[in-house]
Formats: structure tokens, sequence, C-alpha cells
């Protein structure tokens, strides 16, 4: 972990360069012929989205590990991914619709993806709840229901994309041509670095706070 | 003792306590009975229900009550501290989940019995077209709801501002149950009814208790203790 | 009639462990150990971490560091059957109060597979004196019948270590004295018994050991002369290191 904290700067000083660039980049990419520039939010709103997931992904797999052997390390990875899922959730979640209001002229019109982000956004906000609000020993019931939440993609994926059926999908972007290939990797990599970097910054905040805990409470001895 | 005979143990006392007071089924019931009734003023105008609203308010119904008979349930436990005798007792602790589960899905079977006759006789839906199909979903719906509630109530036990964290916790966990439910039903009771897309979601559903009900028992045990 | 069981054991080791509930620390470090044939007496102001010490032990509660072993192993290693060998009467007696005295002592009696269960049924409701009151719910009891019902629920199973959370609330002077007789003849049967009371007069001359705790510290109190109340007090009116 020593090693990896000591990458934050680095990766901060990077993506912000990268963030730093991409707006130039987008600039130059070439508009989508149907949205004209209104597509261009799509740049940050995907590798939000996957950012949300990786969040989601990453919060599964510690809850379980906390669950199987109690690891607090494990329990600091689980809380760190489940806020950066909110708040990444947020992100898609606000720019979807803006997005949706531009191009289509409605807020949202309960599309797939959308709505299968909504519904894990939920689920992580309910985790946060149920950690702020449930009293003492909820780190092992949030453990549960981080699990629960991951578990759950597929088949939030599965029944929102079957229930929309019989609404037209808006799904436009099939393939991606080079010119918009490019910047949007760029962003996406940018945002993985934002990423690890805010999940490491997070897990030693928490970190330092269970030594803080344990050292009031080695006071008492 | 196997798991199964000290689940078994488990349900029929709870069935015995309930047969004694009758409490949860009576106080379920009505509640679920009066969701529908309140929902169907929302979904009904000029004497007619919107479209396919008998199957969704059919399935929140049951959610709701549902929730509360879970939160009841837990709470008679918390009485004397009974769930920590269960606990104690030298059963595989799934057994005292699954002892709950299955005490849990006989009452809200008693529930669905009364209330979907209601929703069929308010909304003109026809319940008795394909009978077995619908046992069938409610069945497997029932299931994966209760199965993820059984868990999350029993870990809510300790839990402070539990009776505001369950539902919290349940309903967006259990979307894609609401979801396969309603659709499957509104399937069955449309005007042209679609019976293989009940039958998908029919599948859905089941997929979904399998793949729930497994991971409830495996983080029962760690989860319970504290 | 402590028999032995596959997995029994003879004594009860609490090694190097703490409980912390976040910031609240319930328990201390603490190390100690239990012998069979022993009856041991923890006492303390209430929130000292008596509760959390027998939780710990009854399997229920994990320590944040530290294990418990029961005869060398962890509660881990024995699994489910370890249980089958604890009795705990807890603070808030575990009983059905929509079942009957009976339906209670049946349903645990099963759980626990208890053998020639209808026996031993009627051989508990005799030992808590409610054979007239055996098909009566137990919401209707009052707490010292309860009480007398939950002790006997807690060792329907004869169980090898017995926890027992403040066993002579609300109990009569006469009922104090059977759990007083049925305590030493749990000694005599080589169980390990470790009860948590307030009440010195009728602990005194059933305990061989004397534990204080106060503020998730455990302190030893040895045997000198005086009343348990006078070593209780003159211990807790010290500094603890």
């Amino acid at each position: 972990m020593r090693v990896a904290n000591r990458l934050v700067p680095l990766l901060l000083v990077v993506a912000a360069l990268m963030y730093i660039r991409a707006p130039f980049m987008i600039q130059a990419a070439p508009l989508e012929s149907v949205m004209g520039v209104v597509q261009k939010i799509f740049y940050f709103h995907v590798p939000s989205a996957m950012m949300t997931f990786l969040a989601a992904f990453v919060c599964g797999i510690a809850s379980a590990t906390y669950l199987w052997n109690r690891s607090k390390f494990a329990d600091h990875v689980a809380v760190s991914a489940a806020e950066l899922a909110v708040v990444f959730g947020l992100i898609v979640l606000v720019t979807g619709p803006l997005w949706a209001r531009k191009a289509w002229g409605v807020w949202w019109q309960w599309d797939v993806r959308l709505t299968m982000t909504l519904v894990m956004w939920m689920i992580f906000v309910a985790y946060l709840l149920l950690r702020r609000f449930g009293g003492a020993g909820s780190e092992i019931l949030a453990a549960a229901v981080g699990v629960f939440g991951t578990a759950l993609v597929p088949f939030v994926y599965i029944s929102v994309n079957y229930w929309r059926t019989i609404h037209p999908n808006t799904n436009v972007l099939k393939s991606l041509p080079a010119e918009m290939a490019d910047p949007f990797r760029w962003a996406i990599f940018a945002f993985l670095l934002f990423f690890t970097a805010l999940l490491l910054v997070r897990i030693r905040l928490e970190s330092s706070r269970a030594v803080l805990e344990e050292a009031y409470a080695a006071l008492e001895d | 003792m196997s798991t199964l005979r000290s689940a078994w143990l488990i349900a029929r006392k709870d069935l015995l306590v309930e047969a004694r007071s009758r409490e949860l089924a009576y106080t379920t019931l009505f509640f679920a009975v009066a969701c529908v009734l309140v929902f169907s003023f929302a979904f009904v105008t000029e004497g007619k229900a919107v479209e396919g609203a008998a199957a969704g308010i059919l399935w929140v119904a049951l959610a709701f009550s549902g929730t509360l008979a879970l939160g009841r349930a837990f709470e008679r436990e918390r009485q004397s501290e009974t769930l920590r005798a269960l606990l104690l007792a030298p059963a595989e602790r799934a057994a005292v989940y699954l002892g709950k589960l299955a005490g849990l899905l006989v009452l809200m079977a008693a529930v669905e019995i009364v209330v979907v006759p209601v929703v069929g006789l308010l909304f003109a839906a026809p319940i008795g077209r394909a009978p077995w199909l619908l046992a069938a979903l409610l069945g497997a719906g029932t299931l994966g709801f209760a199965g993820v509630g059984t868990l999350f109530a029993a870990m809510l036990v300790r839990a402070h501002s539990r009776d505001v964290l369950l539902p919290v916790l349940l309903y967006p966990i259990t979307v894609p149950v609401i979801i396969a439910g309603v659709r499957g039903t509104g399937a069955i009771f449309a005007a042209e009814p679609n019976f293989e897309a009940a039958v998908a979601w029919l599948s859905m559903l089941i997929f979904f208790d399998a793949v729930f009900v497994t991971l409830a028992l495996w983080t029962f045990a760690p989860v319970m203790e504290e | 009639m402590s028999g032995r069981a596959l997995c029994d054991f003879d004594e009860v080791e609490v090694v190097a462990v703490s409980r912390h509930f976040g910031r609240r620390r319930a328990l201390a470090k603490t190390t100690l150990t239990f012998r069979a044939g022993q009856v041991t007496g923890l006492f303390g102001p209430n929130g000292a971490g008596k509760t959390t010490l027998l939780g710990m032990l009854s399997t229920l509660v994990r320590p944040t560091s530290g294990e418990v072993r029961y005869g060398g192993a962890t509660a881990r290693a024995l699994g489910d059957p370890l249980r089958g060998r604890i009795g705990v009467l807890g603070h808030d007696l575990f009983l059905y109060g929509d079942l009957s005295a009976r339906e209670n002592l049946e349903f645990f009696g099963r759980l626990y597979g208890v053998e020639r269960l209808e026996e031993r049924v009627a051989q508990a409701l005799a030992s808590a004196r409610l054979d007239d009151r055996a098909h009566d719910r137990v919401a209707s009891f009052s707490r010292g019948l309860r009480q007398r019902l939950a002790l006997e629920r807690a060792l329907i199973h004869d169980p090898r270590l017995v926890l027992l959370d403040e066993p002579f609330t609300g109990l009569d002077d006469e009922s104090a004295g059977l759990l007083g007789e049925r305590l030493r003849s749990l000694r005599e049967a080589g169980a390990i018994v470790l009860m948590a009371t307030h009440d010195f007069e009728s602990a005194d001359g059933l305990i061989d050991r004397m534990i204080a705790l106060r503020a998730g510290k455990v302190r030893e109190i040895a045997p000198e002369a005086g009343s348990l109340r006078d070593r209780y007090r003159r211990a807790m009116a010290e500094e603890w290191a």
C-alpha cells in the first residue's frame, strides 16, 4: 500500500494533464451526424459509467473478502469503492439526462443503461446509508449488501433490457470511427487514472481513521 | 441433526406461533388489500383501469406487504432475543435462514391466495387464464423477494433504524424480481396474451432465485456473527 | 449428568481477546482460563463488559483480536457441534412468549437433539416447579417463573460450558436456593460454569473464582477473607493497571 500511496501524486498529475488536453482532443473530434455537438458529452458520460461499474465490482470483491476473513483492509476498500460508485454514478445520472434532453427532448426515457445505473446507484447509496445509520457492527451487514449488489449487475441488465424491448432503443453509437475512438480512449484512460488516485486516497483516509480509533481505544488502557 | 430437519423445526415453530395469534396473517393480508385499493384510486379513471395496471398493482402490493411481514416476523424474534437462541443451536446457521424463509413463504402464499382474486375482481383481470403459469410466477417471485428479504431482515435485527433500512436495502436489490413479475403477469393478463414471454420471465425469476438463495445461504453465517 | 460427548473439553481459554465497537472498547486485551468443575463469578458495574465476555465465549460474538479456545481448538475448527456443548442463559431469557412452557422446552430440546425428550422435559418442568403451568403461555408468567424456565431451557441438553447472565434476577428465596443446588451439581459433574451477577449474597459459597470487570478491564480477585461483597468493594476501590 505504501508504494501505491506514493503513486497517488503521480497519478493525479498525469490525470490532470490528460484532462487538460482532453477538451482539445474532443474539440478536434468530428461532430456526430445526428446529434451534433451535444454528443460530445459522451466522452465524459461513458467513462464515468465504466468507472461506476468498476467501483461496484471492486466493492463486491472487497465485501466478499471481508465476509470471509474480516480483513480490515478489505472493509476499507469496500467502503471507498462504494463511495466512488455513488460519485461516478451521480455524474452518469446527471450527464445522461442532460444529453437526452438536448438530443431527444426528454430528460429521462428509461434508457436501458441509465436505468440500470440508477438501480445500481441506489444500491450503493443504500450501502452507505446502512453504514451511516445502522449503528455499530454495520460493516459486516454492508458487506452482504455489497456482495448482493454486485451479483445483481447481470440480472439488472437482463431485466431492464427485456423490459425495454417495447420502447424504442436509443442506442446510437455502435461503432466508433477512428477520429472519435482516440479521444474516447484518452478520456477512459484519464478517468481510470483519476479513479485509481481517488480510490487510493480514500482507502488511505479510511485506514488513518481506523488507526485513530485504535489509538483512542488504546488511550483508555 | 441435519440442516433440513432443523430448518423444518424452526419453520414449524413459526407456524405454530402464528397459528396461535394469527397477527401476522391478518395484518399482512389487510395491508395488501389496502394497498391494492389505494393504488387503484391512482390508476383507475372513469371506471376503467389503465392498461397493464393490474399486474403492477399486484406485485407492488405484495412487495410492500412482504416487507412489512418480514419486519414483523423478525421483530418477534427480537423480543427475548430468541434469534440469538436459534443461532446458538448446534444446527448449521443456514438452517435458521431456511426455517424462517419457509415460514415466510407460507405466510405470503396465504396472502396471495386472497389478493390475487381481489385484483382479478377489481380490475377484471383474467387470473384463470393460465393459473399454473401465474402461480409459478408468483411462487418464483415471492421466493426471490423473500429469499433476499429474510437475509436482510435477519441481519438488521441488531442494527439501528432497522425499520426504514429494510425497505431501503430490499427494494433496489429486488428490482429485477419486480420487473420480471410484473412483465410476466402482464403478458398473461394482456388483451392478447403472450405466454412465451411469460415463460421467459419465469425462467429469469428461477435463475434469480437459484443465484440469490445460494448467495444468501453462503453469507448468512458470517453476517450473523457479531 | 454431563456425559462426555465427542467434542467435549476440559478447559476454555480466552487468549489475548479484546472487543471494540468502533471507538468504544467493550473488553480490553484479556487472557483467562476456565477449567472443568469450576464455577466462576463475573462481577462488575453495568456496561463493564460481562455480557460481551459471555457473548464471545458463547461463539455469538467474534473477538476483535485474539481467540477463544475450547480444549485447545477454536470455534471455527470445531464447527457447529461445539454449540451443542454450550448452554446460555441470556439476559433476555430466550423464550417464546406465545408458546407454552412445555412447547418451549420441547422445541429447544428437539433443536439440540436431546434424547428421550419426553422424560427430559418432564424432569426440567419438575426442577423449575412448573408442572402445573406447563401448558400456559410463557408471556403470562412472572419474571421469576420465566427465569426458572429459562434456566431449564439453557440446561436441557446437558451442556459442558454453562454461561449465565444474571441468573438470580427475579428469583425468590426458595428458587435462589434451588439454583444454587443446581450449580453445585453442575460443578460436580465437571461442567465449566461462568456466571455474571450482581447478587453477592446468593453467589457467596457457590463460586470458586471471582473475576471483576470495570470499563472493559478484567481483574481476578484472589480468594481472601471476607464476604464476596467486601472483597469486590475492596478491589473496586483500588486503581487498576
